[in-house]
């Protein structure tokens, strides 16, 4: 355990503070899974959102699927929406590399064409190798290369940060 | 010793559903599951196997399947070349490994291949380059696997769960891959109750040893059915000392409305086709409401879309 | 040449003998047992210590290949090969291009193998022209060009009347009919044993029955006619059972199997692997292990090879496109050795199979190591292991289910009507 990663609820309240005010009737959330769509759920409720709330699983869209293969459970994406001309604010829970979110946008458009995309991400970590930056970040830090954070649900639905 | 799979137990080749493990033939379906909304998507494709080559080599013709295999290929964005050899090539004498080897060159990615010679698949699986899948889509009389799978993935649809059915397959089970691949994957998946159904010139020897009840009669056999699968009956066969006739044959095996009113009510009806109306099926049944043939053509695209991904990715 | 062969263990099922001692060979001959004749001075020696000195090997079916199939064999790689596995007689089958109808061919493949180092060729001649099973030939004539007896080979007996007159005139002059009991109609377009294996993978089949059905119909028409009867690799339980039968009522018959089918089964067919594409097909482990105990208790008078060199494009294609047949002539010792040593037979009576019961289903002479009898002895270790590779074995083919499988029991020298026909490289 790392002292000093914060409480993931508290890190929701926050992001969903920074992002109430850009939010418009118009903006759809759509989480990555499988942590981004927990966080995207929680953010949905604390906004009362009334749009839909989507959900992409980018596994078919990563770049290292000629390496590392399909990943064994993947989901289907859900999009209850039409995209085209959208607002679009992406959620995921760590930002890293970047790829997962370029993955996901590469996604998004093959649905439609949406107005704007925004990102907002829980924990932005650091370590970037694509022109990709979070809208919205609950918590800025710098975790070392070889380290995880990783975003896990109890079972009582609770969300909790680890490093790995 | 198992070719298909690698040593850390990932799908590398296709070429059969005999022996392979439920949790495989549960992580195609699933992954078929996310493919399925692809095709309702304003782009109907998905890059995962963008730069990848896909050969479509078919020794014997068949251009429905092919279509499907191409479909699904070019949805995952991977480049697709038909191949028909049985008009080309090897009348001109060219060996299958010799055209195996010129397309490798070319730097093939994968291996759609169907033959009229049961194990043909399994024959170009052992002599391809280790990086090169390939996917059996029907050799023989032995095994159509991406059939069978696209019709569990029709059953789980309609019916959730394999644990709690009786399926019947009816007719000319000896010259069907089709029917031992279904089988295979029934009884894997857990299905208590897989019957076939025909004359004992269509059923072949010792096929209770493949775990199914063997019935002559259509009435016994129906009975208690949730799951009814046709299967085609080539017209070749009435040339031969198998049966004396298409007409003899739809009434003691064909379904009509009033043979599948002996199933359960809630029974579906499957037909890997093409069909033969009049011959095992009745258009009544055929068109009728329990009669899924036409979601099976869907479905199909999508689980060979996911048998596709899973061959292409991660074996480099 | 003069050969001493030294201090080796002397099996030989014909006299009974299984004693360590020593053998000399003067003039193609064995001259002495123990002891050497007078003045004898060997010109070679051979060190027989800790190795089995048994009569050469008679094998009952060895395709040469020549002539008209010069691309799958030749005579002089195939000859080589049987003397490297310990045989020195073997019987060569008409099925060649053309087949051995007429007495110039016959002496021609006679002329061709005796110019070369190796076994005794005695050739089969064809029972009918062109193998066609129309017309019979001129029996008589091959006899005198050396022809030993007749058959159709693997060649379909579609006409039940010219099986029933070819039966009624070799009876006349006394030949042997070497009969492959296979219904033509029930086997046809069959490649595997119609059962479940077949069944699972799809593979067009070939009933027992087609072997029963044809057992059948040649044993009456044997009854009826008198003629010798030879049946050759026979392949399920029930037929064995009716050669049996027919054994136990006096009939004059006797039978064969091949070395493959004591070993594997359908079982084998799993990968579809074309070397397993035998005729008749391998059937399933209750057939298989009949053969073994025909073998056991004598129902079955002689183990072959069934060496059928077959070329490498016509197996490199889907196993119901591929050729059937297994090279094996070099496997037929280490093979028969397999079986006694799983089965717990004494060597003496696995070695009767591949020598001395044969020489008689043949006449020929070797079989035995009697005084006075013809120099015809191979000498192994049973004890030597060894793998099955192309590189490891001296036939042109390497078309055998075997391939990369170990053996033990090698043969060290063969000695060919008393000359040293081979001699292993180690």
């Amino acid at each position: 355990m790392h002292a000093s990663l914060p409480d993931a609820t508290t890190l929701i309240g926050r992001l969903a503070e920074a992002i109430a005010p850009t939010l418009t009737a118009d903006t759809y959330i759509v989480g990555i899974h499988t942590g981004g769509v927990w966080v995207a759920e929680r953010l949905h409720a604390l906004l009362k959102c009334t749009q839909p709330l989507g959900t992409l699983d980018i596994s078919f869209y990563r770049d290292d699927f000629s390496r590392i293969g399909l990943h064994p459970q993947v989901k289907p994406s859900n999009l209850p929406f039409d995209l085209e001309g959208r607002s679009i604010l992406l959620v995921d829970d760590v930002l890293h590399s970047g790829r997962t979110v370029r993955a996901a946008m590469n996604e998004l458009f093959d649905y439609g064409r949406p107005a704007a995309i925004r990102l907002a991400v829980l924990i932005d970590r650091g370590g970037h190798e694509l022109p990709i930056r979070p809208d919205f970040a609950g918590h800025v830090v710098d975790i070392p290369k070889h380290q995880n954070i990783i975003l896990s649900r109890l079972d009582d639905g609770h969300l909790t940060l680890s490093l790995a | 010793m198992n070719l298909q799979l690698t040593e850390d137990g990932k799908l590398h080749h296709l070429l059969t559903l005999d022996g392979l493990p439920r949790a495989i033939l549960t992580q195609i379906l699933d992954t078929a599951e996310s493919f399925m909304d692809v095709g309702e998507r304003e782009v109907k494709k998905v890059p995962l196997l963008r730069g990848k080559s896909i050969f479509n080599l078919f020794f014997e013709p068949s251009t429905r399947t092919r279509t499907t295999f191409e479909i699904a290929a070019k949805r995952l964005s991977a480049d697709v070349v038909n191949l028909n050899i049985s008009t080309s090539s090897q009348s001109k004498g060219e060996a299958i490994l010799d055209t195996v080897d010129n397309l490798s060159a070319m730097h093939a990615d994968m291996f759609i291949v169907r033959h009229s010679q049961s194990g043909a698949a399994h024959f170009i699986a052992r002599h391809v380059a280790p990086h090169i899948s390939v996917v059996n889509a029907g050799d023989g009389r032995h095994a159509h696997p991406t059939q069978g799978l696209l019709d569990m993935f029709t059953i789980r649809r309609y019916k959730g769960a394999f644990h709690n059915l009786t399926v019947a397959i009816v007719g000319d089970v000896l010259h069907s891959r089709v029917a031992r691949s279904q089988i295979h994957a029934l009884t894997t998946l857990g299905v208590p109750e897989v019957r076939v159904i025909g004359p004992k010139t269509l059923l072949p020897t010792g096929i209770e040893q493949m775990g199914v009840k063997v019935f002559h009669d259509m009435e016994a056999g129906l009975k208690g059915c949730d799951v009814v699968i046709m299967l085609r009956l080539q017209n070749e066969r009435m040339k031969s000392a198998r049966l004396p006739s298409s007409q003899e044959y739809f009434k003691f095996f064909g379904l009509t409305p009033e043979k599948l009113a002996l199933a359960k009510p809630d029974a579906i009806v499957m037909h890997p086709g093409p069909m033969n109306r009049g011959v095992e099926i009745d258009s009544a049944v055929a068109d009728g409401p329990q009669s899924v043939i036409l979601p099976q053509v869907t479905y199909g695209i999508a689980v060979r879309m996911a048998v596709m991904a899973m061959l292409a990715g991660g074996t480099a | 040449m003069k050969i001493h062969i030294q201090n080796g263990r002397v099996i030989d099922p014909m006299n009974a003998r299984d004693e360590v001692t020593d053998l000399f060979i003067a003039a193609g001959k064995i001259v002495g047992i123990g002891q050497p004749p007078a003045d004898f001075h060997a010109n070679r020696t051979l060190d027989a210590s800790g190795l089995i000195v048994c009569p050469g090997l008679i094998d009952l079916s060895v395709r040469l290949r020549e002539p008209g199939y010069e691309y799958k064999a030749t005579l002089e790689s195939e000859m080589l090969a049987a003397a490297a596995g310990g045989i020195t007689s073997l019987a060569c089958p008409p099925d060649t291009d053309p087949p051995l109808d007429e007495p110039g061919l016959v002496e021609m493949l006679k002329f061709r193998a005796k110019n070369l180092p190796g076994p005794r060729v005695y050739p089969l001649g064809a029972l009918t022209q062109k193998l066609e099973g129309k017309q019979i030939t001129e029996m008589a004539e091959l006899t005198e060009a050396g022809c030993r007896a007749f058959t159709q080979a693997d060649a379909p007996m579609t006409d039940t009347n010219v099986l029933l007159r070819a039966m009624e005139y070799a009876a006349t002059f006394g030949f042997s009919l070497w009969l492959r009991p296979q219904d033509v109609s029930l086997a046809h377009g069959g490649v595997a044993h119609d059962g479940a294996v077949a069944s699972r993978l799809g593979l067009p089949g070939i009933p027992a029955l087609a072997e029963t059905v044809a057992l059948a119909t040649i044993l009456q028409l044997a009854r009826e006619t008198g003629a010798r009867i030879h049946l050759m690799r026979l392949s399920t339980r029930d037929g064995i059972a009716m050669v049996r039968a027919a054994k136990a009522q006096g009939l004059a018959v006797s039978c064969d199997v091949a070395a493959t089918h004591v070993h594997l089964s359908e079982n084998d067919l799993v990968g579809f692997d074309s070397n397993l594409h035998l005729c008749p097909p391998l059937r399933s482990l209750r057939d298989r292990d009949a053969i073994r105990e025909a073998l056991r208790d004598g129902s079955i008078d002689a183990l072959c090879s069934d060496h059928t060199p077959v070329d490498e494009d016509e197996k490199q294609v889907p196993f119901g496109e591929s050729a059937p047949g297994a090279s094996g002539v070099e496997l037929l010792l280490p093979l028969t050795l397999k079986w006694a040593r799983e089965m717990g037979v004494p060597l003496m009576r696995a070695l009767d199979l591949i020598s001395w019961k044969p020489a008689q289903i043949l006449g020929v002479v070797g079989g035995n190591l009697s005084l006075g009898s013809c120099a015809d002895i191979c000498i192994f270790d049973e004890h030597a292991d060894w793998v099955v590779t192309s590189k490891s074995l001296y036939s042109q083919s390497d078309n055998t289910p075997f391939l990369n499988h170990p053996m033990q029991g090698r043969v060290r020298y063969t000695v060919i009507d008393g000359h040293l026909d081979f001699e292993s490289a180690r």
